[in-house]
């Protein structure tokens, strides 16, 4: 029975796996097959992603191709290779056994890449060798006999350009005559292996360098380029430098570049709200859908810009095959505080998000270093601290300069980045030395070819974090800002009420109870109000103040009046603590979900909660007792 | 920059100095998994190496080229449990140099 008879009558498509090392052209390929067709999820229980895609093979099957992890051996070292051997065992739940397994190598890399190919055939399924990137080893005078190595494997062996869809037509007519072949719908039980010792790796060393002996014609030149780019980009002291002003640049672009969409999306979302308010009756309803759901999402929905732009910059970086050099140059300096280069990565996605900084920790091997990425990761300045960075610098800092044209404004904003850092760097040298002490984890990191980076990589990355974030508005972020609209609007006010509304809800009698706790460290209750619902999402703290000064009196107040208005009632000691508290507060339940979600267990989410709760306290006090004593009274 | 220091008698990976070549003679030991950690990452008997480059502090960590088409970085803790020789063939040698 062939796949395509098979398909008409209701079964379930042929499944393929994508299997191969990291920098092999893997995703293009995938990206290429599939094109749009593409489903990102999550596997139960770990936050590494499945994508999967579907493809119309030449002769009209219909394939589900699945993009796994890459991975240099089956015997994973971090928890996404664990995915891959995990699938391509059939051990992992709620996913059959691959029908085919196709092994994505570089061409130009063989002699390493060819061992995955050998570990795979000793699993004796289905298999297809990808010889990918071949443009590229013609250019260098690599020359490989195609047939005598299919010959000496005994399976199809095909070439590739992933970046061309003519590139892959040989694969696709493989995986055709390989699925007329095979009966896709056998419900293969996991397969049995073990770990290869170093001995049975060095067999597949010589293993190779024999299949190579026989298939490759001519070995070609290496390329220059890296090499050269390198001796300037590794430099040990220009490499550094050249790192810090990409990082600069990076950052000045999202704040530049994404200021006019984000002003589109605040004109936009006030012209919604001043709509409904005159086409709607007054009601509750209308009420929980200007204040509630469009304020609250469209302070949320206002950062996508500025995500996406810091997002382009990585997703750049990464295919282009830079992010390992930073790696490579900042790893002497993490390992000081006991974390390992390739932490680098997450934490920089940090200062656009948490969330997907925590989910990029799984390309980091060893548990305690993945565990102290994750806990610090909150301590980097995500954009969501930034409308109250902006507004309480606003409000408090004088727009002058100092040394030479510096800002004041700007070089505070940038103290509170350097405090995050810092805090982080400290945080996880205490944790090594203590909670989580532990055996160095190995570096052992490719450094791939420079490469241009491939648009379509980028902008379907680009258009994951966008779905990722959005879900996220749509779900968490949507549903909490109902709850706070309720915790802030019911009990309604008694008759001749002298305070806001807010005040007699059930948000400021929790902010009230609070307000003891709170008032060592100089917040007024208006502020432990605002910090009830921020304790959810950061930067519905601005929405809440808004609210809670608005109705004291303000009419139609926005965050133009609110900055007025903080200053002449708050303290310049009261705005300091609170920034200092927003520094360290871990205020983002979708955060410590991703911890729980990332850790499996409650138990590191409410470790991080409580540490960051302490640490912002601890600060805020020292912050608001030292400004105080200096006369910001 | 094409005449290159080639190692002389077996020293660990990590007391080369930056340029130079070498065969590997063994990779043992190590911490945990180390050994085969460094096997998949193609330091296996017999490849030829060259050391590229170094990080500012400590001179860590170090990255290396494997058979001119593989550029790994490791820390010089684990660049201790490869040993390295001479290049003794020389087609080997002008292979590496002339890159």
């Amino acid at each position: 029975m062939t796949a395509g008879t098979l398909a008409a009558e209701g079964f379930r498509p042929a499944r393929i796996a994508l299997v191969g090392p990291p920098n092999s052209g893997k995703t293009t390929l995938f990206n290429t097959l599939t094109g749009g067709r593409q489903k990102t999820a999550n596997y139960p229980g770990v936050t590494v992603e499945r994508k999967s895609g579907l493809l119309k093979t030449p002769i009209g099957h219909t394939v589900e191709v699945l993009d796994l992890p890459g991975s240099y051996s089956l015997r994973a070292r971090s928890p996404d290779e664990a995915i891959t051997r995990d699938v391509v065992l059939g051990r992992q739940t709620q996913e059959t056994l691959p029908d085919a397994v196709v092994c994505v190598t570089d061409a130009t890399n063989l002699g390493q890449h060819l061992r995955l190919l050998l570990e795979l055939q000793q699993l004796g399924r289905p298999l297809i060798l990808v010889l990918n990137m071949m443009d590229i080893a013609q250019k260098r005078g690599c020359q490989i006999s195609v047939d005598a190595l299919s010959q000496q494997l005994g399976i199809p062996v095909v070439t590739t350009v992933a970046m061309r869809k003519s590139g892959v037509r040989d694969l696709l007519n493989q995986i055709d005559s390989l699925l007329n072949r095979t009966s896709t719908q056998s419900e293969a039980t996991a397969i049995d292996w073990v770990e290869p010792s170093p001995e049975a790796i060095r067999a597949y060393h010589r293993e190779v360098e024999r299949l190579l002996q026989s298939a490759v014609v001519s070995e070609g030149t290496p390329e220059r380029l890296t090499r050269q780019l390198d001796r300037v980009l590794l430099h040990p002291v220009a490499g550094p430098l050249i790192l810090l002003a990409l990082l600069f640049l990076m950052f000045q672009a999202v704040f530049s570049w994404a200021a006019a969409p984000m002003d589109w999306i605040d004109a936009s979302v006030v012209g919604l709200q001043q709509w409904l308010s005159t086409h709607l009756q007054e009601s509750l309803l209308k009420s929980l859908l200007i204040d509630g759901i469009i304020a609250g999402v469209g302070g949320v929905v206002i950062f996508l810009p500025q995500i996406l732009i810091l997002f382009l910059f990585i997703l750049l970086l990464e295919d282009s095959g830079y992010m390992t050099r930073a790696a490579f140059l900042m790893d002497r300096l993490m390992s000081a505080v006991g974390l390992n280069g390739r932490a680098f990565i997450p934490l920089l996605s940090s200062f656009a998000c948490a969330i997907p900084g925590i989910m990029a920790t799984r390309t980091i091997a060893h548990p305690l270093d993945r565990l102290v990425t994750i806990l610090i990761a909150p301590l980097m300045t995500c954009s969501a601290r930034l409308p109250v960075y902006v507004l309480l610098i606003a409000a408090f800092v004088p727009a002058t300069t100092v040394w030479g044209g510096i800002g004041l404004q700007g070089l505070v904003m940038f103290g509170l980045y350097a405090t995050g850092i810092v805090g982080a760097l400290v945080v996880a040298g205490v944790l090594r030395l203590t909670l989580l002490r532990g055996g160095r984890q190995p570096l052992l990191m490719e450094l791939p070819s420079y490469k241009w980076p491939n648009a379509t990589n980028v902008l379907l990355g680009l258009w994951d974090r966008a779905r990722i974030f959005m879900r996220r508005i749509g779900t968490i972020i949507l549903s909490l800002m109902v709850v706070l609209w309720f915790l802030s609007t019911f009990p309604a006010p008694p008759a001749g009420a002298t305070e806001p509304a807010i005040y007699y809800s059930f948000a400021g009698m929790i902010g009230r109870t609070l307000e003891p706790l709170l008032e060592p460290i100089g917040f007024n209750w208006q502020i432990a109000i605002a910090l009830v619902p921020g304790l959810a999402a950061r930067e519905v703290a601005v929405a809440a103040l808004g609210t809670v000064y608005a109705l004291s009196g303000d009419e139609g107040a926005v965050s133009d009046a609110l900055t007025t208005t903080l200053a002449h009632s708050w303290t310049l000691a009261t705005a300091l603590s609170l920034l200092a508290w927003y520094v360290f507060a871990p205020q983002c339940l979708a955060t410590l979900a991703a911890v729980r979600r990332e850790t499996n267990s409650w138990r590191w989410a409410a470790f991080m909660f409580t540490y960051l709760m302490i640490l912002a306290y601890v600060a805020a006090f020292i912050t608001y007792r030292v400004a105080l004593a200096l006369g910001g009274g | 920059m094409d005449h290159k220091a080639s190692a002389g008698l077996a020293q660990p990976l990590s007391q080369l100095s930056r340029g130079s070549v070498g065969r590997i003679l063994a990779v043992q030991g190590g911490e945990g998994d180390v050994e085969r950690g460094l096997l998949e990452m193609g330091f296996v008997e017999g490849a030829c190496i060259e050391v590229l480059h170094y990080g500012l502090l400590g001179r860590d960590p170090v990255a290396v080229r494997i058979n001119q088409n593989m550029t790994v970085a490791l820390r010089r803790s684990e660049a201790k449990a490869v040993l390295i020789g001479p290049l003794l063939d020389q087609s080997a040698a002008t292979l590496l140099t002339t890159h």
